[in-house]
């Protein structure tokens, strides 16, 4: 019972940041990133992304707590957040 | 499925919901109220009468008109409420703009004279469900924030809360009475699965509401932050507005836009008329349509407000907007008829159900395990008071809201306020009771409160007006009797929480050890000491 180390806490402060700030981090590069790729009108694309951001991030959330290790949390998140934020850029930057 | 997941999602079940549970409680419950807000309206507001006329859409419509001519005629807008069904019994109206009054006004109107009601200031029912997103005392901001944590946390101990629970159906069967921890575990689940679609749908709507607050940043970047106003004009398609000529022109007759609205979309078509710029060569009237389903929110027509001419219509927006219009409108549940409504009401008295019992299960889990080992640690008393004082004391509080209506003087100054601040008042004192009491004593001493204050309503109401029971009935005011009737029955609910609890034995004691199948119910996880399962999982 008394397992509880300050590394747990530490990781399990990893994985808390990973949820909150990255979650929130992938559901908006999620949502961005669609919104550029959609083919609908502007309007309806950035709807469309918006209105999943929440399942984007509640699937976030889990996926951090599910994960084997604080690293591959991390790793989802960021690999996440990254692909789609580049959909988004490459959309701004005029290329599609 | 894999205990570990299951592990790991209880944990986050629990730190999730614990945290903000009492604010989730909170939140369910004022916002279940709200599904009868006009019938708490009309109860807190006794000077109308039991009967009154009730006007055609196209008559209120005229009347609201004739008031606003009168109230307001240099208003840049009016608005025009026509009676559009259940929260829209009577005509209301307001108005905003330059000639206007400073800001903004609203009347209510007397269907008998066409002129504001008669009756004492409160907060009514409107004020008592918008709590549940305006927490009355935060700025707008902070409480949309607040709130925006909350569901979301909410969203996620579901979501959690379902891979945890694997076994969904038979599970739903079971009921272990008596057994302290395992009861409250069984009661949680059926509560919670029996409304699972309402509590899902609750709260990803409640969330969409403020989806651009929230998620900014994603107008931001598809946009630009200094043109998020064209993501609103292109979503929204909002009517196109002139500028006023400043050449008056007299208004076309409404009848014959009435009828066009009539004839596309059927009886008591409309829910707001709004009239831009009135009385101006430019004026705009814009039809929006009346709640009749969940997706036909958003249909509107704009008139030429000199000629009459139909400049623009239309019934649905598109695919994802519709999304978002029926997520809005199944939150707010305006089109329900009674059955429906009914409903609505008690899933969310399940919703408010499902998190006090994960708030109870929280400390009678843990009692059970530390009942061997000594006293209560501080977090589990801590919880438990807050327990009390929030699933008993906040109903209690809502019953004073009620009885500060009839009893604070008609004539006082800030009347509404003071309703609301007894609410609040009476919240606190609950919630620092079980500070003074055992927590025991303190759960059945406020349930008999709570008994008293509901049990109570109908003779004060009885006592200080003269729409009882006994008047409202044989009248068929069933919106006034029914606010009655609900409360006794209130009231008799907690009589028989307070007397089955005080009838049982002190304390669940001798409760068994977490066995085999406590621990298959994976939720026994995340007790104190017991650390994030990642460390067990190797």
């Amino acid at each position: 019972m008394a397992r509880r180390s300050t590394s747990t806490g530490r990781r399990v402060l990893s994985r808390a940041l990973a949820a909150v700030a990255g979650g929130y981090a992938a559901a908006n590069a999620v949502a961005v990133g669609l919104a550029q790729i959609l083919p609908m009108s502007r309007g309806d694309a950035v709807m469309t992304g918006i209105l999943l951001t929440y399942l984007v991030y509640a699937a976030a959330v889990v996926w951090v707590f599910a994960a084997r290790s604080a690293r591959r949390a991390w790793l989802g998140i960021l690999l996440t957040t990254a692909a789609f934020g580049s959909l988004a850029l490459l959309g701004r930057t005029g290329v599609s | 499925m894999n205990g570990g997941l299951r592990q790991s999602m209880a944990w986050l079940h629990t730190w999730t919901g614990l945290p903000v549970g009492w604010v989730l409680f909170f939140v369910f419950l004022t916002g279940t109220l709200g599904y009868f807000d006009s019938e708490i309206d009309r109860w807190m507001r006794p000077e109308t009468p039991l009967a009154l006329p009730a006007p055609s859409q196209i008559d209120g419509l005229a009347m609201g008109l004739a008031r606003l001519e009168r109230v307001a005629p240099r208003a840049s807008r009016w608005t025009v409420f026509p009676p559009s069904g259940h929260d829209v019994p009577n005509v209301t109206i307001s108005w905003s703009g330059p000639g206007g009054a400073s800001g903004r006004a609203s009347e209510a109107l007397d269907p008998r004279t066409g002129t504001p009601f008669e009756a004492r200031a409160t907060g009514g029912g409107q004020t008592l469900y918008q709590l549940h997103y305006t927490l009355y005392y935060l700025p707008r901001p902070a409480a949309r924030w607040l709130i925006g944590v909350c569901s979301m946390l909410m969203l996620v101990a579901i979501v959690s809360g379902v891979i945890t629970h694997k076994k969904f159906f038979t599970d739903f069967f079971t009921f272990r009475p008596g057994q302290g921890q395992r009861s409250w575990l069984d009661i949680h689940n059926v509560l919670s699965v029996t409304a699972l679609p309402f509590h899902l749908v609750l709260t990803y709507s409640g969330l969409v509401f403020f989806v651009f607050t929230y998620m900014s940043p994603v107008l931001d970047t598809a946009y630009g932050r200094d043109q998020r106003d064209r993501f609103f004009d292109e979503a929204f398609r909002s009517p196109q507005i002139p500028q006023p000529s400043r050449v008056a022109a007299p208004p076309a007759p409404l009848d014959s836009m009435y009828e066009t609205a009539e004839r596309h979309w059927g009886e008591a078509p409309l829910r707001v008329v709004s009239v831009y710029n009135p009385g101006d060569r430019n004026a705009r009237v814009v039809f929006t349509r009346n709640h009749v389903d969940a997706v036909s929110n958003g249909g509107r027509m704009v008139f030429d407000g000199a000629t009459g001419a139909l400049l623009e219509r239309y019934d649905r927006r598109s695919g994802p907007m519709a999304v978002n219009d029926a997520l809005l409108a199944l939150h707010e549940g305006l089109f329900a008829g009674p059955v429906l409504r009914w409903l609505y009401f008690l899933s969310g008295l399940l919703g408010t159900a499902m998190i006090g019992t994960g708030l109870v299960l929280w400390t009678a889990k843990r009692k059970a395990r530390t009942a061997a080992a000594g006293p209560l640690t501080p977090a589990i008393r801590v919880v438990e008071r807050l327990n009390v004082g929030t699933i008993v004391g906040l109903p209690i509080g809502i019953a004073a809201y009620f009885w500060a209506n009839r009893l604070l003087p008609v004539g006082m100054a800030d009347r509404a306020a003071w309703e609301v601040h007894v609410l609040f008042l009476v919240w606190l004192a609950m919630l620092a009771w079980p500070w003074l009491r055992p927590a025991r004593r303190a759960w059945t001493d406020q349930l008999g409160l709570a008994a008293v204050a509901y049990c109570a309503l109908p003779v004060l109401n009885a006592a200080t007006t003269d729409q009882h029971l006994a008047a409202s009935i044989p009248a068929g005011a069933w919106e006034v009797a029914g606010f009655d009737l609900v409360a006794l029955a209130a009231g008799l609910g907690f009589a028989a929480a307070a007397v089955y609890l005080y009838r049982r034995a002190p304390e669940p004691a001798g409760v068994r050890e977490p066995a085999a199948d406590a621990r298959d119910d994976a939720s026994a996880l995340g007790a104190p000491g017991v650390p994030y399962p990642e460390d067990a999982a190797g």
